[in-house]
């Protein structure tokens, strides 16, 4: 494969890269920080990547890898502010009740603990095969299925309007 | 499967996320017909659903700069380059690669796409008009609209710089079509009958920017250009290259000042 295949096989990923950072880090800066930090990476060590691998796997493991490793620096959990409907709510305004509901989704998305939350994200919105995501988050895919239940079935609940208590309300 | 008998967890989660094959997928919904379970299917794929909603928005929209910059150590550099190379007086107009590596490649495949986006339509755009003898140019420069009426279709406020101090005069402009979107040019001709162009266009695809840079084309047609997001402009010539340069400097300071 040429370099100039390569990196635009990179720059084909971007836009995924950013919409999984947002859903994850819930906060359009801090996820482009977080994209920004993941190419700069990629790109040193682009050399290194295997070319018949799966590349769309590789930059996200490399986000993954960096985004666990500042939460675990912050040595708590990752600061997830109540996502700014403004930002994030469809162009086309939904019906009242679809955006009460969205708006319950995005509650809750904020609210599940990290490891849910990125394995309801990569299977959900990036559509990834259980498989895929289990070598991202280098998990036994018996924890990816289970964390994918978890996190769900929490969301189901949010969605039924049995948001947990401890959050905060969308201004 | 009997109806009392509990359907497996994960196949429910497969089933809403389009991970089973058709038929084990037919049978599950087969098996789930009205129990309890099917409204969990949906209730997941409505998540699922909704996550898109909430997320989809990003896809379309354009990838900020700074997360195409690639290594900083290339980037560095080329912002270097582009503040040194009117300084350097044509001397470093071209951006070679003298760190390796990815800096190296990677300028050489974003001059590529330059070329194709700025000289070769530049050049082309040169080619036909400057030979015409009745027509070279739509609307003359004799007429006031001239500049707002290309303004106006390139959806940017552009200007026809001033070239009289090197002995080229403004003859005018026409609109011409971009990939995407529009272009224009500007024709100018000094007293010898020598004429060159401007052209400028709106429809640079992905953000980017580059620095004052020079191309060459078939026949002795020099061009020296630039990118700034959208938009993209070129100098073309059919005249050396250490001619073309003191003039498209005069272009580059009226238009980026």
């Amino acid at each position: 494969m040429a370099d100039d295949e390569l990196r635009q096989l990179v720059i084909d990923q971007i836009p995924h890269l950013r919409r999984y950072a947002m859903a994850l880090v819930g906060d359009r800066d801090r996820a482009d920080d977080l994209v920004q930090d993941s190419l700069e990476r990629a790109w040193s060590r682009l050399k290194l990547w295997r070319r018949d691998g799966n590349i769309r796997a590789w930059l996200f493991t490399i986000m993954h890898n960096l985004n666990a490793n500042a939460v675990r620096q912050a040595k708590r959990r990752p600061r997830h502010d109540p996502i700014d409907e403004v930002s994030v709510l469809p162009a086309t305004p939904p019906n009242q009740e679809q955006r009460l509901e969205l708006s319950l989704l995005a509650q809750g998305i904020a609210a599940l603990p990290a490891e849910q939350r990125a394995v309801v994200l990569l299977v959900g919105l990036e559509q990834m095969r259980y498989e895929e995501v289990a070598g991202i988050l280098d998990l036994p895919i018996g924890t990816v299925m289970s964390r994918l239940h978890r996190g769900r079935e929490r969301l189901r609940r949010a969605l039924a309007g049995e948001a947990a208590p401890a959050l905060r309300r969308i201004k | 499967m009997t109806a009392g008998q509990p359907i497996d967890r994960d196949a429910l989660h497969a089933l809403a996320d389009g991970q089973l094959d058709p038929a084990r997928a037919e049978e599950l919904r087969a098996a789930l017909g009205e129990r309890p379970e099917a409204r969990s299917v949906a209730d997941y794929r409505r998540i699922n659903a909704g996550l898109h909603a909430l997320y989809d928005a990003t896809l379309d929209q354009p990838v900020p700069d700074r997360l195409l910059r690639g290594p900083q150590a290339w980037w560095r550099h080329r912002r270097w380059a582009r503040a040194a190379s009117l300084a350097a007086a044509g001397l470093a107009l071209l951006i070679v690669g003298a760190g390796g590596g990815w800096y190296a490649r990677d300028s050489m495949i974003r001059m590529r796409q330059e070329q194709t986006a700025m000289v070769r339509p530049a050049a082309v755009a040169h080619r036909v008009y400057v030979a015409e003898v009745r027509h070279p140019v739509e609307v003359t420069a004799d007429q006031e609209h001239l500049v707002r009426w290309l303004s106006n279709r390139l959806k940017k406020q552009i200007k026809a710089p001033v070239l009289d101090s090197a002995g080229f005069r403004l003859m005018g402009g026409r609109l011409l079509p971009g990939e995407t979107g529009q272009a224009a040019q500007f024709m100018y001709e000094n007293t010898q009958g020598r004429r060159l162009t401007i052209y400028i266009r709106n429809d640079i695809r992905g953000t980017r920017e580059t620095a004052f840079q020079f191309g060459q084309e078939e026949g002795g047609i020099n061009v020296f250009y630039w990118i700034e997001g959208r938009m993209g402009y070129a100098i073309t010539g059919q005249m050396a290259r250490e001619d073309l340069l003191p003039i498209a400097k005069l272009v580059y300071e009226q238009l980026e000042g």
